[in-house]
Formats: C-alpha cells, sequence, structure tokens
C-alpha cells in the first residue's frame, strides 16, 4: 500500500520501510522548538527524562514570542527562565528582543527548517513549516521536554486527506481565503487527527507566503499536519534562506487518502471567519454590516512582508476610520527592516495606523491591543474563540491583508475590491 | 484504578482558551492555573468542582493552543476524568503525557447529564452512570499509550525505555 508524502517522513525518521495510519512509532527529530509560555513548563519536565544536556544544542530553538518585550513581571520571569536555560545549555538558537521574530515566520527565514524534516513544537501553529515539504506539528510541553532530552518522541501516524488546487486566485484573494474557505468547508475537527496534504496545478500558482499561512491554520480544522509538495519555488526558498540540503519526498500514487476535495482557486472569494470559530465563513456575498472597533494587521499566520504589502496597497492615501485603531505588526526585524526600506511604514503611519515590534502579542489576547467589553476586532490572526482577544464579549472576525485593511478604511467589514486605489 | 465523581456536562469545540485564557499564561503554577480553570466557560466550575469530578464534553474539546497548561489546569482543579465525543490531538497527547485520564466513548456522551454521578474503571474501560444506571464501554487504548500510562506520563516512559 503507497504510503502519503507525511507518511514516508515518518517512517523514515522511524528508521522503517513503511507505516500505515493509525501505527504508532517512536521518530527522530531534526528541531524542537518552544517559545516564552510553553517553554517554561518544558524546562520544569526536562530533568524528569533523565538527561543533563539537551540531545543537541543545535537543533533546539527557544523563541520567546509571545508576551515580549515582557507585558509584566510574570512574563519577565517566563523569559528570563529560558534565557537562563538557553545559557545553560549553549542552546545556538535562542533570540533575545532586538532579533527575535514570531517563532513561524523566523524559523523559515532564518532558514532552519527544510523539505524532509521532521519538526515538532510546543506551539500549535508549528504546522506551519509543512509549507517547505517539512512534517511539522504542534505538541505540548513534555513532548518538548522529550524532544529536547532524547531527540525522538512518539506519533501516531496520521491518515490523510487530500486537496487538488487548481488554478489561480483572483485580485485581493490570498491563501489566507484558501485555508479559510478550506476550514469553512470541512469544519474546525474536519482534519482531526489527520494530514492535509496539498497537490494539484494550482499549488505553482501559491506564493510561499501562501502557502506558509495555509498550513499555519491546518491545526484550525483540527489536522496533525498540512503538508504541499516541493516544487522550483520551495527550493529556491530554501537555498535562498540558508536551509539545509532538502530532502524531497512524494505521495505514492496509490497513497491513501480518506477523502479527496479539487478546489479552483480562481473561484475563491475573500472570506472572512466570524465569531467565535474559524469554520463560521462567509464571502461578502452574504455577510451582514459589521462595525468594527480594531484591525489587527500580523501574526505567523500573517505578518510576513507580503501580507504588510497587501494592507499597505489598499491603506495608500486612505486614513484609517475615525474610532478604529489598526494595529500593524510585522513578525520578525527582517519584515520590519524590509517594510521600512520599502516605505510602507510611511503609509501605515499616514494612514494613522499604530506600527509595533514583533510579537504575538494581541493574536492571543497577550498585550498589544486587548479588546474592551463589546469591541469587535478584524484580525488577520488564526483564531476567533471566546476571549481570544481579550474581553470575553468582545469578538474576532478573522480575515485576509486586504480584507483587514479595507475595513480599517471604512470601519466596517469591507470587501477590499470596493476600496479607491491610490496605490 | 477508579474515578467516581459528579459531571460537569459541556458542548462542542471546549477550547484551550476558555480551559485557561492566554492572559493567566504568565505563569506555569498549577495551582494559579486551576483557580482559572474554565473560567470563560463556567465562572461557577471552580467554586463548584471537587476532587474526582468528571468532564463529559461533546466533539472536538481542548481544540486550539498546544498549551499544556489546559489538561494540568483541569488535572489540579481535581478533575479525575475527561470523557468526550472525540478530542483535538494536541490536548489528547498533552493529557496522556501528564496522566490526565481521558477516554473517547460517543454513547456515555450522548447518555450522561450535567450533575450525574459517574464512575470510571479505567482497567476495563467501563463507564457507569450511577444516576441513571446505565453503564458504556470506551474504546481500550492500544499497548502503547496503557504503557504511557502506567509509567505516569513521558518522562517516566522514556526513562524505564532506556534502563530496559
Amino acid at each position: 500500500m503507497g504510503m502519503t508524502m507525511t507518511q514516508k517522513i515518518l517512517a523514515h525518521h522511524a528508521g522503517l520501510d513503511g507505516v500505515h495510519a493509525g501505527q504508532l512509532v517512536m521518530a527522530n527529530l531534526d528541531l524542537v522548538l518552544g517559545n516564552d509560555i510553553t517553554s517554561p513548563v518544558a524546562i520544569r519536565e526536562f530533568p524528569k527524562f533523565g538527561k543533563e544536556k539537551v540531545f543537541d544544542k543545535d537543533r533546539v530553538a527557544l523563541v520567546p514570542d509571545h508576551f515580549t518585550p515582557n507585558k509584566d513581571i510574570k512574563a519577565a520571569e517566563q523569559c528570563k527562565c529560558l534565557r537562563q536555560f538557553a545559557a545553560d545549555q549553549h542552546i545556538s538558537h535562542y533570540y533575545e528582543v532586538g532579533r527575535v521574530g514570531i517563532e513561524h515566520a523566523l524559523l523559515p527565514e532564518q532558514g532552519l527548517v527544510t523539505a524532509g524534516d521532521l519538526i515538532i513544537g510546543a506551539d500549535s501553529h508549528t504546522c506551519t513549516y509543512g509549507a517547505v515539504g517539512a512534517f511539522s506539528t504542534g505538541v505540548g510541553s513534555t513532548d518538548m521536554a522529550c524532544g529536547m532530552s532524547w531527540g525522538k518522541d512518539w506519533f501516531k501516524v496520521p491518515a490523510a486527506l487530500k486537496f487538488n488546487l487548481h488554478g489561480k486566485m483572483g485580485k485581493y484573494v490570498s491563501g489566507k481565503d484558501l485555508i479559510l474557505h478550506i476550514i469553512g468547508m470541512i469544519g474546525v475537527d474536519g482534519a482531526l487527527y489527520e494530514s492535509m496534504e496539498f497537490a494539484g496545478d494550482g499549488v505553482a500558482n501559491l506564493t510561499m507566503d501562501d502557502r506558509f499561512t495555509v498550513c499555519n491554520m491546518a491545526i484550525e480544522a483540527g489536522a496533525k499536519n498540512g503538508i504541499f509538495p516541493v516544487d522550483e519555488q520551495t527550493i529556491a526558498y530554501l537555498e535562498a534562506h540558508g536551509a539545509k540540503k532538502p530532502v524531497v519526498y512524494t505521495a505514492d500514487p496509490d497513497a491513501v487518502y480518506v477523502k479527496t476535495y479539487d478546489i479552483d482557486l480562481s473561484q475563491l472569494k475573500s472570506t472572512v471567519a466570524f465569531p467565535h470559530l474559524p469554520e463560521n465563513t462567509h464571502t461578502f456575498d452574504d455577510m451582514p454590516r459589521v462595525k468594527i472597533d480594531q484591525v489587527v494587521i500580523g501574526s505567523c499566520t500573517n505578518g510576513r512582508l507580503s501580507d504588510l504589502e497587501a494592507a499597505a496597497h489598499l491603506l495608500k492615501g486612505h486614513k484609517v476610520a475615525d474610532g478604529v485603531r489598526c494595529i500593524v505588526i510585522p513578525a520578525t526585524q527582517k519584515i520590519w527592516q524590509d517594510a521600512m526600506h520599502e516605505g510602507l511604514f510611511d503609509i501605515f503611519v499616514d494612514a494613522g495606523c499604530a506600527v509595533s515590534t514583533p510579537t504575538c502579542g494581541p493574536c492571543l489576547g497577550g498585550h498589544m491591543g486587548i479588546l474592551a467589553e463589546g469591541e469587535r476586532a478584524v484580525s488577520t490572526t488564526n483564531r476567533n474563540f471566546v476571549g481570544r482577544m481579550g474581553h470575553v464579549k468582545s469578538e474576532v472576525y478573522l480575515a485576509s491583508p486586504a480584507v483587514a485593511a479595507a475595513s480599517a478604511v471604512t470601519g466596517y467589514l469591507t470587501d477590499p475590491t470596493t476600496i479607491e486605489e491610490k496605490a | 484504578m477508579k474515578a467516581r465523581g459528579n459531571v460537569f456536562r459541556y458542548g462542542d469545540n471546549v477550547d484551550t482558551d476558555v480551559i485557561i485564557p492566554a492572559r493567566y499564561l504568565n505563569t506555569s503554577d498549577p495551582k494559579e492555573l486551576a483557580s482559572h480553570c474554565m473560567e470563560d466557560l463556567d465562572k461557577t466550575f471552580i467554586r463548584r468542582v471537587k476532587p474526582g469530578d468528571i468532564i463529559v464534553a461533546d466533539k472536538n474539546f481542548g481544540c486550539g493552543s498546544s498549551r499544556e497548561h489546559a489538561p494540568i489546569a483541569i488535572k489540579e482543579s481535581g478533575v479525575s476524568c475527561v470523557i468526550a465525543r472525540t478530542f483535538a490531538r494536541i490536548f489528547y497527547r498533552n493529557s496522556l503525557n501528564i496522566g490526565l485520564p481521558i477516554l473517547e466513548c460517543p454513547e456515555a456522551v450522548d447518555g450522561i447529564k450535567d450533575g450525574d454521578v459517574v464512575q470510571v474503571d479505567f482497567s476495563t474501560g467501563t463507564i457507569t452512570d450511577e444516576t441513571t444506571g446505565k453503564s458504556y464501554s470506551a474504546e481500550p487504548f492500544p499497548p502503547f499509550m496503557q504503557d504511557l500510562i502506567a509509567a505516569g506520563g513521558l518522562a517516566g516512559y522514556m526513562r524505564k525505555e532506556a534502563g530496559k
């Protein structure tokens, strides 16, 4: 029986010729990641695994990105715990404020992930690296401690859903709209315990940033991982970022999929997920008038340069509507600097946006843009659960950078095609 | 091993943000986390929960973040077991890894009501609703996961394996 791309990567890392869905395997890891929320628990658990040193100081990444720059004393203590552990263990990939970025934008940018890798991270959006053809999945802190200690962890081999993509997306439609469309179609547990494997001629028409966004939100459909085939774009991206030599796995022609979906990218429209689940999707064909108080453009989902460019394109020459706060958060220092050099910050500041240093901040209701009771935000982030961005009676609408920017201009959820382009 | 307690019955997609809101994630102290457990879904939970109590929920329990703080908060609050139609996968493995007993059993979820007194026998997978007198059978865990549970979680399992 043939194997999926994910199954092949797991088999190889488990030292097996073949694996099948449902099989439990112990597999070797290429990289173990943690952030300032999850690592302190992992560091506390680490001694229980019976090792004094991490398995490989070059294959552990500690990224204090959630509550940094330290939002309060307790957050500062958690970051101090990471800093001390990184120093004690001589961890190569520890990133201090000033060099840190949002982990899932930072690691690919730093060349720390490559095709064929098996990566675990104590952060649910670790599934992002499937964009470069890696098997990459979110785990908890005890798994992180296990990975840091032994360089291996247990996995249940997932079955897979296949998404055949065709054609090309239209203007203002992006990877965010594609993944929101899929989650709306299959539900927040539509891929529970399974892989989401993307295929088809449409893949070539998705940028790497689109693919990062799509894989990033695989977890919002319950998936174990999302994964794209490796093509010329992937190889060019990996080379440009100094990543290790890629190992290319392809799904067998007779690989088994639980279900196959065909998606015509040209038919996709700007899509918004209403409170309080990412599956509550609407297009502007059936959208009520929703007045908003805040816009957030950033996060591991949509804080990359192309996201900021898309937002700036629409904001140029416009003002953020009265009564609306628009917060722009470049995901890494490099993205921040590139955006500055491109003149995007002038556009944002002229429009009345605040531009922040990289942080996960408001996405999880940490800091840098918390919502009050009854407030509504349009956000390019990934979750809109009850209380996610602040007060338990606040609301988050998930959307693309183009929709977020258009909505900032009008003060209502807005179709970007209705905004006059002044760029 | 057995568990027995009152049931707190919840619905679909109980996410990790309501189990333990991120505003409390600036600590990893189990007691402090437990004091906010389920706060954004059920403000009365922490006042009412007693050692041994059982959470019963519908599909996709624990969806969202990878925060192990969620099962830690539930375990520390005194909850002896979570029974759900399905679990989100990271929550599922986190629970096994830290030794919080969880069971998938759609029939039990259909039959059990809020406030029922339920007993769970983990050795047989039998769930008994003492209030209604009905019994249900949960799928037993595969051998690897039973070993993981018997070792008290992943740390114990890995040390034991290394010692073999």
